[in-house]
C-alpha cells in the first residue's frame, strides 16, 4: 500500500497546481461513516444523561424501594439546593482548586523554564521524560501512596519533616493535614502536565527573536515578560479550564487515600456525590446534584471550545 | 551560549530535583514493595533494606490480583478495539467531509472530555441493574467508550487532516470507493495518529476507578479495585498493597513513555500542540 500510496502521492504532486478542490461526496456518505460512532455515543453517554434528568425529578430512594418511585417535581432540586453539605463540598472544592492551581502553574513555569534553558543535554532530557511517569500512574494507586507516605507512624512524610526539625504529624488524622496530603498529592500528579504545556508554549517563540531578546537583555524576567509570556497565555487559559474540569471530576485519589474524611475535611464534589448515591442510597437527590454539576461542567466546556477551536467553526 | 558556573550549577541541581520530585513516589511505591512486613512498620522508614519478593510470590498465589488483572486486561483491549472501530470512521468523516451540524458534533465529542464519571455513574448504575448487566465486563467496555471515543476521534481527524487531499483525489479518479479510499489510504497513512490513540484510550480505561467500583462486585473487578479492597482492616498488608500498585502501574507506565511526545495533546484534546 506505502509504495502504491507514495506513486499516487508523486502524481498528485505533479498535478498540484491546480487549486485545492473540494472532495465531492455522495449526500449521505458522512452518515456511513458517522452514524456508528454517533449511535454509540448516544446509547452510551447521552441516554444515561437523560435517564439522570428524569430521575431527579422523583422520590428514588433504593431504601424505601416499596414506596416506589413517584415524581415529585423540583423537590430534589430544593432539597439539594437547601443542602448545607452541598455547598460546602463545592466550596471545599473551589478551595482545593485554588489551592493547587497557584501552586502549580508556578511549579510547572519554573520547570519549563529550567526545561527550556540550554546546557546539561541529558539531564534535561531525562527531566523531561520523567515527568510522564506522574501523569501516567493510576489515580487510585496515587490515592493508596499517599496513605502510605502519610502515615502518622512511618510516613516518610515525617522523616522528612524530622530532617527540617519538625515534629511528626497526623497527616490524615486531622482535616487540614488531610487537606495538605490531598494537596501535596496533586501537586505531585498534575504540576508536570503544566510544565509540559508551558513547555511546549516556550519551544512557540521563534529561535530568531528568542536570540535577539538575550542579545538585548541579560533579565530573564524582562524575557519572560515580554518576549515569551504572548507564547504561554493560550497554554495557561487551557490549563486552568481542563484543571478546574479535572477537579470537579476528581475522584479516585481521594477515595483511595481519605475517602473524603477526616469527617468532611476532603469530601470534594464526586466524592460527595457518590456518598449520596451509593452509601446513602438516595439516587433522586444524587441525580439532581449531578445535573447541577453536569450545567456548571457544559458552562465550562462551552468557553473551552469558545477560545480553543475556534478556527473550526 | 556563556552563563556563569554558578548558574550553570544551579540549573543542574534544579534538573536534578525535577527528576527527584517526579520520579520519588514511584520510587517509594516500588522500593516498598520488595520490604518486609517488619521494615515497612519501621519508624523512621528505611531507606536501605533487604529486598524481598514474597509480597509479588503472594499477589501471585492469591488469585484476586491476577483475576482482576486479566479483568483489566479484557476490559482496557476490547474498549480501545471498540473505540478505535468506531472512532477512525468517524475522524475520517469529520476530516474530510463538508456537512451541515459538523463543528456542532464535533463540539459534542469534545465535551465529553470534560463529563465527570458520577454523573453517568449514578444512571448507568440503574440502567445496568435492570438490564442484568452489573458485575460484566459488558458494561465498562461500553461506557469506557464514552471517554475513549472522544479521544480517537480527536487525535485521529487531527492525523487524517495531514494526509495530503490529493492522495484521495487521485484514487477516486481511479475509481476508488469511498470505503476502500479509507481503509486503504487513510488508515494506513494515519496508523501512527491510530496507535497513538489507541494507547491513550488503553491507559485511560486500565486507570480508571469510579466506574468499576459502582458497576462490579465481585466477578469483574478491575485491578484498582482490587488494590483498593485491600484498604480495610487493623493492619494494613502494605507490601501486598505496593505490589500490587507497582504491578498495576508498570505497564501503563511504559505505553506513557512511549507515547511522551504526544501526552500533552491526548490531555488536551490538542488545544495546545
Amino acid at each position: 500500500m506505502s509504495v502504491e500510496g507514495q506513486a499516487l502521492a508523486q502524481e498528485a504532486a505533479r498535478a498540484r497546481p491546480a487549486r485545492r478542490r473540494r472532495l465531492e461526496h455522495g449526500r449521505w456518505t458522512p452518515l456511513f461513516f458517522l452514524a456508528p460512532a454517533v449511535v454509540t455515543l448516544l446509547a452510551i453517554g447521552l441516554y444515561p444523561m437523560l435517564f439522570a434528568l428524569v430521575t431527579s425529578f422523583r422520590r428514588y430512594n433504593l431504601t424505601r424501594a416499596r414506596e416506589g418511585f413517584p415524581f415529585v417535581g423540583f423537590e430534589n432540586y430544593g432539597r439539594v439546593l437547601s443542602d448545607q453539605t452541598f455547598w460546602d463540598t463545592l466550596l471545599l472544592t473551589g478551595r482545593f482548586f485554588l489551592t493547587v492551581m497557584p501552586i502549580q502553574v508556578a511549579l510547572g513555569l519554573l520547570i519549563a523554564l529550567m526545561l527550556h534553558r540550554p546546557g546539561w543535554g541529558f539531564m534535561r532530557s531525562l527531566a523531561r521524560v520523567s515527568l510522564v511517569v506522574p501523569l501516567a500512574t493510576t489515580y487510585a494507586v496515587v490515592g493508596l501512596l499517599g496513605n502510605l507516605i502519610f502515615n502518622r507512624n512511618f510516613g516518610v512524610a515525617n522523616q522528612f519533616l524530622s530532617w527540617f526539625g519538625f515534629a511528626p504529624f497526623d497527616w490524615l488524622g486531622n482535616p487540614s493535614g488531610a487537606f495538605a496530603a490531598i494537596v501535596i498529592m496533586d501537586v505531585w500528579q498534575w504540576t508536570p502536565f503544566c510544565a509540559l504545556i508551558f513547555l511546549s508554549g516556550l519551544s512557540m517563540v521563534p529561535v530568531d527573536i528568542e536570540e535577539a531578546a538575550r542579545l538585548e537583555t541579560k533579565s530573564h524576567w524582562a524575557l519572560l515578560r515580554h518576549v515569551q509570556l504572548p507564547y504561554l497565555l493560550p497554554g495557561l487559559t487551557a490549563m486552568l479550564i481542563l484543571r478546574s474540569a479535572d477537579v470537579l471530576k476528581l475522584f479516585d485519589m481521594i477515595f483511595t487515600m481519605t475517602r473524603g474524611g477526616p469527617g468532611t475535611a476532603t469530601e470534594l464534589i464526586s466524592i460527595y456525590i457518590q456518598r449520596v448515591g451509593f452509601r446513602v442510597f438516595d439516587l433522586g437527590a444524587a441525580s439532581a446534584q449531578a445535573i447541577l454539576l453536569l450545567l456548571f461542567t457544559i458552562l465550562l466546556s462551552r468557553l473551552y471550545i469558545r477560545i480553543f477551536y475556534r478556527e473550526i467553526q | 551560549m556563556v552563563s556563569r558556573p554558578a548558574a550553570r550549577f544551579a540549573h543542574l541541581a534544579g534538573l536534578v530535583l525535577v527528576f527527584a520530585f517526579a520520579m520519588f513516589p514511584f520510587y517509594w511505591m516500588v522500593s516498598s514493595s520488595f520490604k518486609d512486613q517488619a521494615d515497612l512498620l519501621a519508624s523512621p522508614p528505611m531507606w536501605l533494606f533487604e529486598p524481598t519478593i514474597k509480597h509479588y510470590a503472594e499477589i501471585w498465589a492469591d488469585q484476586k490480583v491476577t483475576a482482576a488483572i486479566v479483568n483489566s486486561l479484557i476490559v482496557a483491549v476490547s474498549t480501545t478495539a471498540l473505540a478505535v472501530l468506531l472512532g477512525t470512521p468517524a475522524a475520517y468523516a469529520l476530516a474530510r467531509f463538508e456537512f451541515r451540524g459538523k463543528s456542532d458534533l464535533w463540539f459534542w465529542f469534545i465535551s465529553n472530555r470534560m463529563i465527570s464519571p458520577i454523573v453517568l455513574a449514578l444512571p448507568v448504575y440503574l440502567l445496568a441493574q435492570s438490564l442484568g448487566l452489573l458485575d460484566t465486563h459488558l458494561v465498562l467496555i461500553l461506557i469506557y467508550l464514552t471517554f475513549n471515543l472522544p479521544i480517537v476521534v480527536w487525535i485521529c481527524t487531527d492525523q487524517f487532516r495531514s494526509i495530503p487531499p490529493e492522495l484521495e483525489q487521485a484514487a477516486r479518479l481511479e475509481g476508488a470507493k469511498q470505503f476502500d479510499v479509507f481503509w486503504r489510504i487513510y488508515l494506513p497513512l494515519g496508523l501512527p495518529g491510530v496507535a497513538v490513540s489507541a494507547i491513550f484510550s488503553f491507559i485511560f480505561s486500565w486507570n480508571e476507578l469510579l466506574y468499576a467500583l459502582v458497576l462490579t462486585r465481585r466477578n469483574v473487578q478491575t485491578a484498582p479495585v482490587a488494590a483498593t479492597s485491600f484498604m480495610s482492616g487493623y493492619e494494613l498488608p502494605w507490601g501486598k498493597i505496593m505490589a500490587t500498585g507497582t504491578v498495576i502501574v508498570l505497564p501503563v507506565t511504559i505505553f506513557a513513555l512511549i507515547v511522551s511526545r504526544h501526552m500533552i495533546r491526548g490531555l488536551t484534546m490538542g488545544a495546545t500542540k
